[in-house]
């Protein structure tokens, strides 16, 4: 049996009366690509948000990394990367400025040489006195991951990740995804875009808070019918 | 295109269902003009009564004892302390115990009957001019009438003769009777709710409505680090602050401090740290800016009206002052007036002090439990 990064049973949450996540399972294997597929208003990111910490499940337990979802979330921060759907950078400070910020927080050393590094990975270094708000969709998207897997990570959460980015930008994405796997990182990344589920691979199928299919990407497709639009 | 009447309804009903649902801006909307009309209908006396007053009676007479209730029948001066004299009543006008003193000397009774001049004496605490010019008129009214209904029987011959008494005022902390001398202090107060309770509950509410709350939630931090992270920059601005004022109030309006300046900055710091807990808690409560910034023109209203800082406060009727001693201000004034005008000592203050203590504690803990570093 393969080792689990995530594992979570039963994973339940009510905003007010109305059940988000209704009785979830999640078995993430390490270094995997686990696709997270559903339509709008599935779950998908209210579920993220509970296996980093941000959300307190209603029900549910399980571990992340082998720390308790429930009562070890400051342990889980520490070692998962979550890069939110929406930019959640900071605007007002420079691209250096958002990279050493998260790196001190992080509490890393050697933050300014990490930095130049990231920066120069990313192909940033001439630009990194500029502020961040005035980046491009697809760099603010790359700024945004370049910062996510500043302290290594084990787990990487990615939420709609491609969401506004134009094709060029999301076949890169995918493709540092892909690499960042084969190093051995374990990828959670939700979507709607059946050519992103069918890079990943294994799948769940959520909709409307409910799990609709789980197994890996081909039986996936071939249970429920789903066609990528070519 | 021609004017429809349809789309201006649809427009117009569309704008009353949005405002139906903020109903943060609605009540503000509702309440701040019955709020302020209540204030100024209600709890702004212009003309202020019952201010507390000490006397000293060095003579015990008819006329004495007569006067003394008629003083405290007028209505403007309330007595709330009878002393004997010995610098004690230094002290209760430098605590701010006491507005008035009001001396009767010696063989006063008989100096009126004689028809010799003899002065009642008013020490007033001349930090707030508005209460100092109204109680010389009133004591003056009162002593006259009093003089003349006492003096009957065989001494009614004196009645037609003018009563033989005068005030001597001595106005301390601001012979000059300058309005300024009452606002600065107080002003620095007001700045710092501007730099605490309104600047620091922006920022917070920025992260939130911009997303980049969760950016720094999913991260490892603490809540404790999160808050001091970003109250810091503030505590220095509000000191600069307080600095600059000072600086303006000594050299451009010569107002000086006679106390003891680290004590002052101490206080200062304190009232800094109240208002930082005051803004941080409404950052927590509001959704966006908009709304924070509305909350903080609901704490910075009351305070100029209800805490002593424009307005006397004992003027003020029973149930507005009771309102005003749950705002910080309230004693903040009383400490810097003491401090800069009187060269009031941590002794005199404490009274103010502690209960200033009180809150900030309180609005800490309170902030400590109702602050999670979760997006529940």
């Amino acid at each position: 049996m393969t080792e689990l990064a995530i594992d979570v049973k039963r994973l339940t949450k009510k905003f007010g009366s109305r059940i988000v996540v209704n009785n979830i399972d999640i078995q993430v294997p390490k270094g995997k690509i686990y696709g997270f597929f559903g339509p709008n208003g599935s779950g998908k990111t209210t579920t993220i948000r509970m296996l980093c910490g941000l959300l307190t499940p209603d029900a549910g337990e399980g571990t992340c990394l082998g720390y308790d979802i429930m009562a070890q979330t400051q342990m889980i921060r520490k070692k998962v990367g979550y890069m939110t759907q929406k930019f959640s950078f900071w605007d007002d400070l420079t691209i250096q400025e958002n990279v050493e910020f998260t790196a001190n927080i992080f509490g890393m050393d050697h933050v300014s040489e990490r930095t130049r590094e990231a920066l120069v990975k990313l192909g940033l270094q001439h630009r990194s006195d500029q502020s961040a708000g005035t980046l491009s969709g697809g760099w603010k998207q790359r700024l945004a991951l370049a910062a996510c897997i500043l302290h290594q990570p084990e787990i990487l959460l990615l939420d709609e990740p491609t969401a506004g980015v134009d094709p060029k930008a999301r076949r890169e994405l995918w493709d540092e995804l892909g690499r960042l796997s084969e190093d051995g990182m374990t990828i959670l990344v939700s979507t709607h875009y059946m050519d992103e589920a069918e890079r990943c691979h294994e799948l769940i199928y959520i909709a409307y808070g409910n799990l609709i299919v789980r197994g890996s990407t081909q039986q996936v497709i071939d249970q429920t019918h789903l066609k990528t639009l070519e | 295109m021609l004017f429809s009447f349809q789309r201006l309804k649809a427009l117009i009903n569309k704008e009353l269902i949005q405002l139906k649902r903020d109903r943060a801006t609605l009540a503000m909307m509702i309440m701040l003009p019955i709020v302020q009309l209540m204030l100024f209908g209600y709890a702004i006396n212009m003309d202020p009564k019952h201010l507390p007053t000490a006397v000293i009676s060095r003579n015990n007479t008819f006329l004495t004892r007569s006067l003394i209730t008629g003083l405290q029948n007028a209505g403007y001066f309330k007595i709330t302390q009878t002393v004997s004299g010995d610098k004690q009543e230094e002290r209760l006008l430098r605590q701010g115990r006491v507005l008035f003193v009001v001396m009767i000397p010696d063989n006063f009774t008989q100096n009126v009957i004689r028809g010799q001049k003899s002065a009642l004496l008013l020490q007033a605490d001349a930090t707030d001019p508005t209460a100092v010019s109204g109680a010389v008129g009133a004591l003056n009214t009162i002593a006259a009438k009093v003089i003349t209904t006492e003096l009957k029987g065989a001494l009614g011959f004196l009645k037609n003769a003018a009563p033989a008494f005068s005030i001597d005022v001595q106005k301390a902390y601001n012979p000059e009777g300058f309005t300024r001398y009452n606002i600065v202090p107080g002003l620095i107060g007001i700045i710092l709710i501007f730099t605490g309770a309104m600047m620091t509950s922006l920022p917070l509410t920025r992260e939130q409505e911009r997303g980049t709350m969760e950016n720094l939630l999913s991260m490892p931090v603490q809540p404790l680090e999160v808050m001091i992270g970003k109250i810091t920059p503030f505590i220095f601005i509000g000191l600069f602050q307080s600095l600059v004022v000072l600086f303006i109030a000594r050299f451009l309006f010569s107002i000086p401090v006679f106390g003891n300046l680290s004590l002052l900055f101490g206080c200062i710091l304190l009232f800094i740290l109240c208002n930082l807990a005051i803004g941080f808690l409404i950052s927590t409560a509001a959704k966006n800016q908009t709304q924070a910034l509305q909350m903080s023109v609901f704490v910075l209203l009351p305070s100029i009206m209800l805490t002593g800082f424009m307005f006397p406060f004992q003027g003020m009727p029973q149930w507005a002052q009771n309102i005003g001693r749950m705002i910080p201000l309230t004693y903040f004034v009383r400490i810097a007036r003491g401090i800069m005008l009187k060269g009031a000592e941590l002794q005199d203050i404490w009274p103010h002090l502690y209960p200033l203590d009180l809150i900030v504690i309180v609005i800490t803990l309170f902030m400590l439990r109702v602050y999670q570093n979760t997006l529940d």
